[in-house]
């Protein structure tokens, strides 16, 4: 049989097409954080004066909150689940690195709610008055931050998701930890949107995710095999 | 005989208050089977988990080929199949997804072979359905075939023949006789009387 064996990446690959395939199976679910996000940041223009400035002012914080707050949303699913039915146990038992195969899942993660958050994040900045012309900016940001929010969620969700039904307690332990990103996302949007040059928080954003995917898949595999005690 | 491939020496565990496992120690060839019996609460799936290094032991060590398995637990895991009491199999994918997957995150596998493990466990029919359309011991039986195709010189098994019918109950049976005439070991835990000839047969009662 040893012939027929397989390196890691085939065997991450199994895993990233597995979970693809379960999150096209239920659209529904998939979809619902960037439908939140999209409800949430286009209720403020609904909320204030619709005058353009006030709008303009708001809008970075708007955008990053929303999106902060639909990356918890959908987190709380990331392992709950495989968790509860043991295929968990399964991936921890199957001989490949088990932060590695975490780091696979949380980027498959990343590819179903934060990729498609940063696709749409211009019709939510549209309705929130920011020019076009600050629309790459933004896209960046969130691009970076959202990134940095699955990494660091993640392990979050790792350490809750043997806990019941404990979405606050995850966003407890996670808020604090994505405060750096949402500081500097909501800078980098607003200097977009003021038309100035916005390198220096990229570069913060960029950095904190690298630090992200360095560190968190070793925290994650440790905090889920707590969970899998 | 081959030297002893898994060896537990001493191994004390606590599951909160209560002092599951007192000083347990055994050691196993290849082509035995170590049958795990006692009550209910009495330790036997805890004790199975802490062979798959799930669970940390308060003392003892668990060596398999001469070595701690913690020392390098990935290659202790790659010739380690387990089946818990959960199935570990997603409701939302097709039997045959669901067993192409698992054995993909060891080995190559084409589909005609999945189709041949599930004929194995006597469950050909059940390839193209989602698995919550399946009955609980069908889903059994998809998990048996999963232990076939993932191969590993080291099965452990938590009550397999749960949820099966009589047939189901031989079709554990016969996938183990194959295992252990393979060189395989085994570690099951189950009331069920596995058939095998004494010299492959090693009881352990906990108390």
């Amino acid at each position: 049989m040893s012939e027929q064996r397989i390196g890691f990446a085939a065997a991450a690959a199994a895993l990233m097409a597995r979970d693809l395939r379960l999150a096209l199976r239920r659209s529904g679910d998939t979809l619902q954080p960037l439908g939140f996000f999209l409800v949430v940041t286009t209720l403020f223009p609904l909320a204030l004066d619709p005058e353009l400035s006030r709008l303009r002012d708001i809008a970075p914080a708007a955008l990053w909150v929303g999106a902060l707050l639909s990356s918890l949303l959908a987190l709380d699913r990331l392992f709950r689940e495989d968790a509860q039915d043991g295929a968990l146990e399964q991936l921890a038992l199957c001989g490949w690195p088990f932060a590695g195969l975490l780091l696979a899942k949380t980027a498959v993660h990343w590819l179903l709610t934060g990729l498609p958050l940063v696709l749409i994040a211009p019709l939510a900045a549209t309705a929130l008055g920011a020019p076009y012309a600050a629309m790459p900016g933004i896209l960046a940001s969130l691009f970076l931050g959202t990134l940095a929010l699955s990494l660091i969620g993640a392990v979050g969700a790792g350490l809750t998701m043997s806990l019941n039904r404990n979405g606050s307690l995850l966003a407890l332990l996670v808020l604090p930890l994505a405060a750096p990103v949402l500081i500097f996302g909501a800078r980098a949007t607003a200097l977009a949107i003021a038309g100035e040059p916005l390198a220096a928080p990229l570069y913060l954003l960029a950095a904190l995710s690298v630090l992200g995917a360095t560190l968190a898949p070793w925290a994650l595999a440790a905090a889920v095999r707590i969970g899998l005690e | 005989m081959r030297a002893n491939e898994l060896t537990a020496d001493n191994i004390h565990l606590w599951r909160g208050e209560r002092h599951l496992l007192q000083g347990l120690g055994f050691a196993l060839n290849s082509g035995e089977c170590l049958q795990v019996t006692g009550a209910n609460g009495v330790g036997k799936t805890t004790l199975l988990r802490a062979l798959c290094g799930l669970v940390p032991l308060e003392e003892g060590r668990i060596c398999w080929r001469g070595q701690d398995i913690l020392e390098d637990l990935e290659n202790y895991y790659s010739e380690l199949s387990y089946l818990g009491h959960d199935n570990g199999l997603k409701g939302d994918l097709t039997a045959a997804e669901n067993l192409l997957y698992a054995a993909r995150l060891r080995r190559r596998i084409s589909p005609d072979e999945v189709l041949a493990a599930l004929a194995r466990v006597g469950a050909p029919e059940v390839a193209p359905h989602r698995l919550r359309r399946l009955s609980a011991g069908q889903r059994r039986r998809v998990a048996l075939a999963r232990m076939s195709l993932m191969g590993g010189a080291l099965w452990i098994m938590d009550e397999p023949g749960s949820n099966l019918d009589a047939r189901g109950q031989a079709v554990v049976i016969e996938l183990l006789q194959a295992h252990l005439e393979a060189g395989g070991a085994a570690v099951v835990a189950t009331h069920q009387e596995l058939g095998l000839p004494a010299t492959r047969l090693r009881p352990l009662v906990l108390q």
